[in-house]
């Protein structure tokens, strides 16, 4: 997986947002919704984004899809920076990045039939003349599971499940390379997530695609990802395979995240569990050094005052202190 | 429904809804479906569309309604209400009725070309302001406050007696001057919608802001647009009335309802010759209270839908 050349390679990618205040609308602060986050995404498998509320995983996958300009920082597609590319130049790009959306009830146009829907993007880049579209559109409505009658209906007579499974035809109808999922189950019923999951599962066999999936669920993350990054206010914590990082996480705040997902066996509850205490600190104030080294149980001195970088090695890991792999004991280097 | 999703489906259609059960579940195919049953209960707008619908007619077929020519002088001058003149001759000889059936002419387009001009206006500004926003908003939307701080009537007046009188002169007017209340209400709209994801999701597929625009944000923001032209078209029959009335309107050998209401200057006319002044002034009444009851009826339908 290592060995190609990756597809997208997000480097420093920094945004900010103004606070305004006053009349003259004077510029008093800034939100580091995301400072300086850098990952790559090889050809074919799922990255997954896994972070809390406001950690800013959702405006990187934005950034990454220009539906945010990058204060700083650039995203690198197939060789081009496309954080520079002129707006007409984006625009055509734009066919080989698509987005599925979280909410599958704001997603889709309520006053177009999902046949529309689903064959607009062929005729709006002049791929195909409109009853070509229809057709096209009435192929790929099946690849996601539904039946064609569902072409001539309105996107409210459908159910949540259904019409996220539109949104992913939708983004399918341009072949893109890169699908970013933001959130696609999270606001679905737990019983739909699983069917969705294996969709895009499937899908991705099926038509070679590259996922970058984020989410705030462990579940869906370690499902469906081959490679997990971990942020926190806006940085990355930790970078490694699903596997490293649900059996041998290497920053304390994968481990207290790992810790808070709720055990399946009713018997293994007993195990004492990581307290943290307090909130997120606001991504308007974040703290100086470790951004985490508030929260950290095992924070110490030169936390609170030095940036710790994202170390070079195979199982990247931004902390002063990382942890050793081994499952039990935790060991401090 | 979401029973019918079987996991891992993907790639094969088995998760085939029985039709028969679609059927029933999606009773309300269309929105446009449902607007027009919640419009249908709602009595006095029906009671309006029908009457607004009726002085269309009556507009469009004046030529074979009216008795008489509009113009026409007979040698009966203010006589009262005959099998001849139904509804009576005015100062001048003229048939009452076949004015009036004429006039309806007047108010018909000056409400339609009004409204038609500044909801063009209006819209493209809005659309331009909300989605634009920065500088672009700021610009439009203090053009607006312009316009908006403008006493209306007075700005009409003097536009009119500049550009002379003429029922063309009123449409152009009033359709460069009240363009700013639409721009505001679609500039709000589009400032919503254009966070939504289906705007998002057009943008991340590629699609041109002129797409986006008319087939995206426009079509979602369209209720309350209908509803505010709506009443827009019963605000421009009373300015022409009244600019008619005042002499600055439609040009006396022409009908129109305002200008036949101008007779009852004299005193002589309001107190002893009712059928001159009496039907024009129940016909602007008419007309614009059919016109807001169609609008009520409107609003109710149409802003207050939902589609999940």
């Amino acid at each position: 997986m290592t060995t190609t050349e990756p597809l997208l390679q997000v480097r420093n990618l920094k945004k900010y947002y103004p606070i305004r205040k006053g009349v003259i609308a004077r510029t008093v602060g800034q939100v580091r919704a995301v400072d300086d986050v850098s990952f790559d995404v090889h050809p074919g498998e799922t990255l997954g984004i896994v972070g809390e509320s406001g950690c800013g995983k959702s405006t990187t996958g934005r950034a990454i899809l220009r539906l945010e300009t990058p204060t700083a920082g650039s995203v690198i597609f197939e060789g081009t920076d496309i954080a520079t590319l002129s707006a007409g130049t984006m625009r055509r790009r734009r066919t080989d990045l698509q987005m599925v959306f979280q909410d599958p009830y704001s997603s889709l146009n309520p006053q177009i039939r999902i046949g529309d829907l689903l064959a607009e993007p062929l005729i709006a880049h002049h791929r195909l003349k409109r009853a070509a579209a229809q057709a096209r559109a009435a192929e790929i409505i099946q690849v996601v599971g539904l039946p064609r009658l569902y072409l001539n209906r309105y996107p409210h007579e459908l159910s949540g499940g259904q019409r996220q499974r539109v949104g992913i035809a939708r983004a399918l109808m341009l072949e893109p390379k890169l699908i970013v999922c933001d959130e696609p189950v999270s606001a679905l019923d737990v019983s739909i997530q699983a069917q969705v999951l294996n969709l895009l599962k499937d899908l991705q066999g099926e038509f070679g695609l590259t996922y970058v999936f984020i989410s705030h669920g462990l579940g869906a993350i370690k499902y469906i990802s081959d490679r997990i990054v971990v942020m926190y206010l806006g940085k990355v914590m930790e970078v490694a395979t699903t596997q490293e990082i649900f059996t041998a996480p290497r920053h304390p705040y994968t481990e207290i995240l790992l810790d808070a997902y709720p055990e399946a066996n009713p018997h293994l509850r007993d195990r004492p569990r990581i307290i943290v205490e307090g909130d997120v600190p606001s991504p308007a104030k974040p703290p100086a050094g470790c951004v985490f080294h508030t929260r950290c149980p095992s924070a110490q001195a030169i936390c609170t005052t030095e940036i710790p970088r994202l170390s070079t090695d195979a199982h990247p890991v931004a902390c002063h202190f990382p942890l050793l792999a081994s499952k039990n004991g935790k060991v401090e280097s | 429904m979401t029973l019918t999703e079987k996991p891992g489906t993907a790639g094969t259609a088995d998760a085939v809804v029985p039709d028969s059960a679609a059927a029933a579940l999606g009773r309300e195919r269309s929105s446009a479906g449902f607007v027009v049953r919640r419009f249908l209960r709602h009595r006095m707008a029906v009671a309006g569309l029908v009457i607004v619908a009726l002085m269309v007619l009556t507009a469009a077929l004046a030529p074979l309604l009216a008795p008489h020519d509009p113009n026409q002088i007979f040698g009966s001058f203010e006589a009262a209400p005959s099998a001849d003149h139904l509804l009576g001759t005015d100062a001048v000889g003229r048939d009452v009725l076949s004015r009036l059936i004429y006039g309806a002419r007047v108010s018909m387009s000056v409400g339609v070309g009004a409204v038609a001009v500044y909801v063009l206006i209006g819209v493209l500004f809005g659309l331009l302001a909300g989605y634009y926003g920065r500088w672009v908003d700021s610009v439009i939307m203090r053009i607006t406050d312009v316009f908006m701080s403008f006493p209306y009537f007075m700005v009409i007046l003097i536009l009119v007696s500049i550009l002379g009188p003429s029922l063309l002169t009123i449409i152009v007017v009033i359709g460069f001057l009240a363009w700013p209340m639409i721009a505001r209400l679609v500039r709000g709209s589009v400032l919503s919608i254009k966070q939504t994801d289906y705007v998002q999701a057009g943008v991340a597929l590629g699609y041109s802001t002129p797409r986006i625009l008319f087939r995206h944000i426009l079509p979602n923001a369209l209720s309350p647009i209908i509803v505010n032209a709506t009443f827009g078209v019963a605000q421009a029959i009373i300015l022409e009335s009244g600019l008619s009335f005042l002499g600055m309107g439609v040009r006396p050998p022409a009908a129109s309802w305002g200008n036949m209401l101008s007779e009852a200057q004299s005193i002589t006319v309001l107190s002893s010759q009712p059928w001159i002044w009496i039907p024009p002034g129940l016909m602007i009444l008419l007309a614009v209270l059919s016109i807001n009851f169609v609008g009520d009826g409107l609003r109710d339908s149409l802003e207050s839908r939902s589609y999940t």
